[in-house]
């Protein structure tokens, strides 16, 4: 109860600043209204758990209570009115991330009018955010849950040099997307590399070139740095108005494509490049380093082995599939071992599905690279693999301080596997998110039915 | 001509030298027949000219005194994959229009378009297929000028110029949503037009064309050709009612060999394709309501088809070549739904071969079957196995791909080699 006023709280002081004061940055555009779900006091017991921190501990408890991680450890005393679950033969780990899913804004059914996932009107537009075309009824989000998927970073499509802003969700069931607003994660800027820009706007005005991608990123660079220093003269201005008690001065206008760039070089958005190709993600690197922004995981990043010692020494992470790619010539160069690749170079692999589909089973696209990886000579071990699933989509998204790993004080978003989650008979048994119990392979009553498949063929079914 | 001669002249026109198969017996593995005596723990299956001549358990089953034995202790041993929908050799970079032979939207042809012509076994996808396991695909081209996209045809993953079968193997067509638009813009549209033009082929004469043909000639030969032959019409649907229009199509055509692909409904009408004896192309990992058509999509598809007495090969039903390598984990992933591992295994295996006529060729391990066989570093349905080695027709296939030259590349980041990766 308490930690739910405290959010109210937390949420009210946010709409008081951003009215009192004029911001040079949108933040937070429509606040997140997402509380957690009541949920029990619960301890799972004896199970081989993964921390998703690269450790591994059999014979292991769990015990979680208000919607946090209280303890991790071998036979933990159990307090009165603590919901036992014998995990016996059974598997632990943290919630899955996705760091790249269009759920929400390209939902099933994939008809024309719930196509809202790029906004192909311009190649420049980051002032659209994904949030608000997000529809919260997509089926898609319960599939991923029963797939053990608890927050995801909803993105715009990579039509666009500059797609807009993506948004980090708990894969709640919730009326409303402030009800699924992951609280305090900060948003991203989705950014598009190569072949789709010049794709769709080739013909409508370009870019019609990588060349003319460049130019497309580096003026808007230049624009954003403008703009950004007419708001600090601003500031420094009204600062010393109030000083000196004399008229204030007007604030320049907004400009929302800009106060999202600007998001960015004060480094409160995450960039997310879409890049297929390592020259491509070099020179893109050397972009952020000409305006002085960070650029925080390369998507698809099919390349990213050929230059993964790069990657590493830039502190880039790369999100990427196991096994696709081929079907555009920049994913031509695609490897089985692009992800273990990037963990042997001590980089910042990510598991990402992209997809409807692969987002129900992350887990398998890990456990595939992993064994692919082990074939070709890179041991690494299952438990430092499912750091690709979770604790490095979470620090790439900003949100490692609240989930991703089973540690004590982290959110209890934890999924109980019925067997070990790289085999293939695994599912997800249970899904907790902030502790309550949103899934349960054996309960009907617990798979949630979207408004959009209440009296269809298959409402209720398992999936 | 003998039937022995006969296999001689064949052997000696479709194979190279290089193709000839050595003999050999793989000894000690966990074998996987997909007879009834499914699985031997410490197997031998002998291969002599590209075909097996024996199998059963070790100290029950002579070896070939100077045969080359493969040891296979703590392996398992099972006939290769058949992928039964794939696009692998008619694709090489699906976006590149230049490199994609899938469909022709221009063409004044349809039916009589032949997958084959467009084949090219040295793409790189034949061999990243291959190196899964996977030594036997239908390979299918799409529709686009009308709903029938042309025949498929059967291949093996060896990449030699005589891996494709140079006759149709099937036909296929569209039907459902996109069958819909297609043929003008509904249902009825599509069906109208598929009876007319089964109709039109089935009594189709030179010379005493229809005045108002719906086909041309060679779409109509086509059809007819594939008919006589009893050659499969894989007709993809969707919808449970489409699911019943296409049973209803079966008993109006009485002699057309009708395999559903898609079926993500067909659940609601198991007993009823069971009773019409259709088997079924799906693709387990389907369970979204991806369109109107298959709101009811669920991953229990497979196993209650099956159960309910329906034959069925899984695929995955993906226009992407590179795909159809997935094949071994769309299948594993139906252990989950309650299918059994050998129903499951047999549908990437047996069951497509029986589906398309071959069931005396390809699938099992048995005497008298050509030498497909794969050995596994483990249950080939589990995520983290792989093929160690793989034989088709007897013949040890190369375990590289284009991806593994890439990868073997760039593993040599942070070697001490001042040399450009182009020289490594």
């Amino acid at each position: 109860m308490k930690a739910r006023y405290f959010d109210a709280m937390v949420i009210g002081m946010g709409l008081l600043l951003a009215s009192s004061a004029v911001a040079r940055a949108d933040k937070d555009v429509y606040p997140s209204t997402y509380k957690p779900i009541p949920s029990s006091d619960t301890i799972l017991q004896n199970a081989t758990v993964f921390d998703g921190i690269g450790g591994k501990f059999t014979k292991t408890d769990v015990y979680f209570a208000n919607g946090k991680i209280k303890k991790i450890g071998k036979d933990l005393p159990v307090a009165d009115g603590t919901k036992v679950i014998d995990a016996t033969g059974k598997w632990v780990t943290p919630g899955i991330i996705d760091i790249h899913s269009h759920l929400g804004v390209y939902p099933s059914p994939s008809v024309g009018a719930h196509s809202d996932g790029n906004e192909v009107t311009s190649p420049i537009t980051s002032e659209i955010s994904a949030e608000h075309g997000v529809w919260p009824q997509d089926p898609g989000f319960n599939r991923a849950r029963a797939g053990g998927v608890t927050s995801m970073l909803i993105l715009p499509g990579s039509a666009n040099l500059f797609g807009g802003r993506g948004v980090v969700l708990k894969n709640v069931p919730s009326r409303t997307v402030q009800g699924m607003k992951f609280p305090d994660a900060p948003y991203a800027l989705k950014m598009a590399c190569g072949e789709n820009p010049k794709r769709v706007y080739g013909q409508k005005g370009g870019p019609g070139s990588r060349m003319g991608n460049f130019s497309g990123y580096r003026k808007n660079w230049i624009k954003a740095t403008e703009y950004r220093a007419k708001w600090e003269k601003y500031e420094a201005d009204l600062a010393a108005a109030k000083k000196d008690d004399k008229k204030l001065p007007s604030p320049p206008a907004r400009n929302l494509q800009l106060e999202t760039l600007v998001g960015v070089l004060d480094d409160e958005i995450k960039i997310n490049m879409h890049c297929y190709r390592a020259d491509e993600m070099a020179q893109v690197i050397d972009m952020s380093k000409e305006f002085g922004y960070k650029i925080t995981t390369f998507h698809h990043a099919i390349e990213a082995y050929k230059i993964a010692d790069i990657l590493a020494e830039n502190g880039i992470c790369a999100a990427m599939w196991a096994d696709w790619g081929g079907f555009k010539m920049e994913a031509y160069d695609s490897v089985r071992e692009n992800i273990p690749m990037i963990e042997r170079a001590g980089g910042c692999a990510i598991v990402h599905s992209d997809s409807a589909a692969g987002i129900q089973r992350l887990y398998q696209e890990a456990a595939k690279a992993l064994a692919d990886g082990r074939k070709a000579g890179i041991n690494i071990s299952d438990a430092d693999a499912w750091a690709w699933l979770t604790s490095n989509p979470a620090k790439a998204m900003g949100i490692a301080d609240k989930t991703g790993s089973l540690e004590t004080g982290k959110n209890a978003d934890i999924v109980l596997w019925n067997a070990n989650p790289f085999t293939i008979r695994a599912r997800p048994e249970q899904v907790f998110i902030d502790g309550a119990l949103l899934y349960d392979i054996n309960d009907p009553s617990l798979r949630a039915v979207s408004d959009f498949e209440l009296g269809q063929p298959g409402e209720g079914d398992v999936k | 001509m003998s039937k022995l001669y006969f296999a001689l002249l064949a052997t000696l026109l479709f194979s190279s030298p290089a193709a000839i198969a050595q003999d050999f017996a793989i000894v000690g593995g966990k074998t996987i027949t997909n007879q009834d005596n499914n699985i031997i723990e410490d197997g031998v299956v002998i291969i002599q000219d590209g075909k097996i001549t024996s199998v059963g358990s070790r100290g029950k089953t002579d070896i070939p005194a100077g045969i080359s034995v493969i040891d296979a202790k703590g392996k398992w041993v099972t006939p290769g994959i058949f992928t039964p929908f794939s696009r692998v050799g008619l694709v090489e970079v699906s976006l590149e229009k230049s490199t994609n032979d899938t469909r022709a939207k221009d063409s004044p042809f349809s039916a009589a378009l032949q997958a084959f012509d467009g084949f090219n076994p040295k793409s790189e996808n034949i061999a990243i297929t291959r190196i899964e396991g996977v030594t036997r695909m239908a390979v299918l081209p799409a529709a686009s000028s009308t709903i029938f996209a042309g025949s498929g045809a059967l291949a093996d993953t060896s990449g030699s110029f005589s891996s494709i079968s140079r006759t149709p193997a099937f036909m296929y067509v569209q039907m459902g949503e996109a069958g819909a638009s297609i043929a003008g813009g509904s249902r009825s549209a599509a069906w109208t037009w598929l009876r007319q033009a089964l109709g039109e082929a089935k009594t189709w004469r030179r010379g005493r064309e229809p005045a108002e043909p719906l086909l041309t000639a060679a779409d109509a030969l086509a059809i007819q050709d594939a008919m006589a032959d009893d050659l499969p019409f894989l007709i993809a649907v969707e919808r449970a009612s489409d699911l019943m229009t296409l049973i209803a199509l079966k008993s109006e055509f009485r002699d057309l060999n009708v395999v559903a692909v898609g079926a993500s409904e067909g659940w609601m009408v198991a007993s009823e394709l069971a009773k019409a004896d259709i088997p079924v192309i799906l693709d387990p990992h389907r369970n979204l309501p991806q369109g109107f058509q298959s709101l009811g999509a669920t991953m229990y598809n497979a196993v209650r088809l099956q159960k309910a007495g329906v034959r069925i090969a899984i695929a995955t039903l993906s226009d992407e070549a590179f795909n159809s390598r997935l094949v071994l984990q769309h299948a594993g992933n139906t252990l989950a739904t309650g299918m059994d591992w050998n129903h499951a295994f047999a549908a990437i295996t047996s069951e497509p071969a029986r589906i398309f006529g071959k069931e005396k060729t390809w699938g099992k391990l048995k005497p008298g079957m050509i030498g497909d066989v794969v050995i596994w570093d483990g249950d080939p349905l589990e995520l983290m196995s792989s093929p160690d080695m793989v034989f088709i027709a007897g013949e040890k296939q190369d375990m590289t791909s284009r991806q593994t030259r890439l990868r073997d590349r760039y593993l040599s980041i942070g070697d001490d080699n001042p040399l450009p990766y182009g020289y490594r």
